[in-house]
């Protein structure tokens, strides 16, 4: 797919450079250049020689993947199954999605006048399996083949559309091969013992003889339900309906499999091809229609720009990206089980207002070292309740509830190198130390090989405040004059 | 349309009575008899209390001291959410949940939401205060943020005697101002009593009431928590010490019920 520059009359041919072995090359170009006879990998210089008036241009790989992935967003309409095929293009799974656009031919058809309008020119083709699809597409050939004839559909192509590298398509060349048809009546033996296995795989890929699978660029959800429309809908209680009405034929979807969604994404088609995705999150399985709404009613007052319609939505699609079996429990008569129920709803809530990371529940980490020992983790992932060691009998408490992160320097005296301190210096405020406790030693975990042994203290000045301090680097053999850190205050 | 307005403020009035009486008469032991006594019964199920700091560098002992509260006022099991204004974190450091299982606290059933702005800490509070599964809801803004006014503490007052889950203010920099909080506290760490080898021993909190909405005020109290059977205690080797700190009011209605069997005899001015 190439994006197409208004052809206007006295635009000068365009083209993309980008440097390769110090020389600037020719990487693309649009379509007056290519009728003026330039091509890629031309020396800039050379090109310009020959028409002295084109437009060069920087190559951004990035805004080409930006391009593509767009393109990619927008064909989401016609199946769930995309992948990227690299540099520019893409594959789509229509396997059992054609009959909604009446036939395979009206899809096509579809896709590229709807291509056309958002101002790309592409080339399509289908046929039974990816490869041969790429190879009539690449190369123009016919628009489908079905799964019997594709093999008389590639015969007449290039051999260049084989797929392989340059090397084996000039070799290819010279033995005298031009086409896929020259290449597939010599015998495939000794094909094999000149260009290798992988050869002979790509060739009865491209024949359509072999199948290949294809990467999804994203996870197919396992439920959906959709709603097209005739005339594009703009008013949002329209949505907010349309929505609902999905919500409902989802719950029945996942009840008939036992199952409750996670994480549901409602993705809204504009006419004019931008699409915009907004997803809910629940900390349990769900599958109450009630629920699903209000948090995506919640997620939609909560956005930062809030949806633009533009001209209308043509297709609203609901999926469940994550499910999880749901087991229904009869809720009513003990109230500590309600409460539950009632806490993970109001965590949901806010996960879906305030963004799941903003809402957290404390992990356990088994580690010595105080500041990885735990850690808050977005409530809605955190799987299982920790199990933390509460104090048992008179235990005067060993952690700060403060800790700082990373550790706040400190100017400690001690009286003894490897003693406690007695004074330090914090925020620019003098703490007079009157009781002290320690040292607990911590000592870096060996296996990362990184950190010093530290001396903890609990300490108290002569106001009250408890401080957690500690000396990092034991004193004569990790380190010469080790530092002071406050890690932490006490309550 | 003067008598219509006056109508409707009356009938408003009569509503809020009605809301504010629905939990506010329920109240949980604040865990010290004498401050109970003082406190005519306890703090307010359902109620707003503020508590601050007397310092920058107390803050450590406030949020020790709400935590405590908060397992007072809360069920066992019932979670508790903390909403944290995320520059709290950068100032005093983040909350660490070992530290709060040593206090008693069982960091599970802490839910924690931190956020940047001030507007959404209280969003997220009042979404929180009206869930009545909660046990308590800590509400952390930094600082005196202008969204937290008069009205706003009245929001949070009214959602909380509408649920029955009660709400602690913790106001790290700032400075006590009127607000509708049923309690308002004043915190400082106090020195604590040695363990054997001076080492420092159970966190001592230096406790000022410096208002409540149905007594006397201005009482001080020296505690030290018991995290185990979750009450305060006097430290050991101290004379018990409640007394007023600041004069009370001229024109104060001497009616407080507590005040007949009120153990220590006031000084009151005329």
């Amino acid at each position: 797919m190439t994006p197409s520059p208004s052809l206007a009359r006295n635009e000068p041919p365009r083209v993309f450079v980008e440097k390769v072995k110090g020389a600037l090359r020719i990487a693309a170009i649009d379509r007056q250049a290519h009728n003026l006879g330039l091509h890629p990998g031309l020396a800039l210089t050379d090109a310009r020689a020959r028409v002295p008036n084109i437009a060069a241009e920087d190559m951004d790989p990035a805004a080409d993947n930006a391009f593509i992935d767009r393109m990619a967003d927008f064909c989401d309409r016609y199946t769930p199954f995309i992948a990227n095929d690299h540099p520019h293009g893409l594959i789509l799974d229509i396997t059992g999605c054609a009959h909604l656009f009446n036939g395979e031919e009206n899809l096509r058809q579809d896709l590229l006048t709807r291509l056309k309008k958002g101002g790309a020119e592409a080339h399509a083709s289908i046929a039974g399996t990816p490869d041969t699809a790429r190879a009539l597409a690449r190369f123009g050939g016919r628009a489908i083949a079905l799964s019997d004839e594709e093999t008389m559909a590639v015969t007449s192509l290039p051999a260049m559309a084989i797929g392989t590298s340059p090397e084996t398509i000039t070799a290819l060349a010279r033995a005298g091969l031009k086409t896929i048809g020259d290449v597939t009546r010599q015998p495939r033996q000794p094909l094999a013992a000149r260009f290798g296995e992988a050869f002979i795989v790509q060739l009865s890929r491209t024949l359509g003889e072999k199948d290949a699978r294809i990467n999804a660029r994203r996870p197919v959800p396992p439920y959906m339900a959709e709603q097209r429309f005739a005339e594009p809908i703009a008013h949002e209680d329209d949505m907010l309906a349309t929505l609902n009405a999905l919500c409902l034929q989802i719950a029945r979807l996942l009840e008939t499999r036992g199952e409750g969604g996670r994480r549901f994404e409602a993705t809204f088609f504009r006419t004019d091809g931008r699409i915009s995705r907004i997803d809910v999150e629940t900390g349990r399985p769900q599958r109450e229609p009630g629920v699903i709404m209000r948090l995506f009613r919640e997620r939609l007052a909560a956005l930062a720009d809030p949806l633009d319609s533009g001209f209308g939505f043509d297709l609203i699609r609901l999926a469940v990206i994550d499910g999880d079996s749901f087991i229904p429990v009869q809720t009513g008569l003990d109230s500590t089980d309600n409460d539950e129920e009632e806490v993970a709803a109001l965590t949901d809530r806010l996960s879906t207002r305030f963004g799941t990371t903003a809402v957290k529940r404390f992990v356990a980490v088994d580690t010595h070292i105080p500041e990885g020992a735990a850690y808050a983790g977005a409530a809605l992932r955190v799987k299982d309740a920790a199990a933390w060691e509460m104090p048992v009998g008179e235990t005067v408490p060993a952690r700060p509830i403060h800790l700082f992160d990373p550790p706040q320097p400190i100017e400690a005296l001690a009286e003894v190198p490897d003693g406690p301190p007695l004074k330090f210096r914090w925020r620019r405020m003098v703490h007079d130390i009157a009781r002290a406790e320690g040292p607990e030693r911590i000592a870096a975990e060996w296996w990362r090989h990184d950190g010093l042994t530290r001396d903890y203290y609990r300490v108290e000045d002569s106001a009250g405040h408890r401080y957690w301090v500690f000396r990092e680097g034991l004193y004569g053999t990790e380190a010469v004059r080790p530092h002071w850190f406050l890690h932490g205050v006490f309550a | 349309m003067q008598a219509e307005l006056i109508a409707l403020r009356k009938e408003l009035a009569a509503l809020e009575q009605q809301a504010s009486s629905d939990h506010t008469s329920e109240t949980f032991s604040f865990g010290f008899a004498p401050a109970d006594k003082v406190l005519g019964g306890g703090l307010a199920l359902g109620g707003l209390h503020e508590v601050f700091a007397a310092q920058q560098a107390d803050l450590g002992a406030a949020t020790g001291f709400i935590t405590a509260l908060t397992l007072r006022a809360a069920m066992d099991t019932q979670a508790i959410v903390w909403v944290r204004q995320s520059y709290a974190g950068q100032e005093t450091g983040r909350l660490y949940a070992p530290g709060l299982a040593s206090l008693g606290c069982d960091p599970d059933r802490v839910i924690l939401v931190e956020l940047r702005d001030a507007l959404d800490v209280l969003r997220a509070g009042l979404e929180a205060v009206r869930c009545a599964a909660l046990g308590a809801v800590i509400i952390e803004p930094w600082g005196e943020p202008k969204v937290l006014d008069f009205t706003a503490s009245r929001r949070l007052a009214l959602a909380a005697a509408q649920s029955g889950v009660t709400v602690f203010l913790l106001r790290p920099g700032a400075v006590p101002q009127h607000s509708a909080a049923q309690t308002r506290w004043q915190v400082s760490a106090g020195a604590s009593t040695p363990l054997a080898a001076g080492a420092p021993g159970f966190p001592v909190f230096d406790i000022t009431l410096l208002r409540q909405r149905t007594g006397t005020p201005g009482q001080h109290w020296h505690l030290e928590w018991d995290h185990e059977q979750h009450i305060f205690r006097q430290p050991a080797g101290l004379p018990p010490l409640s007394r007023p700190v600041v004069p009370l009011p001229l024109r104060r209605q001497a009616s407080a019920p507590e005040q007949a069997n009120d153990p220590i005899p006031i000084a009151r001015a005329q």
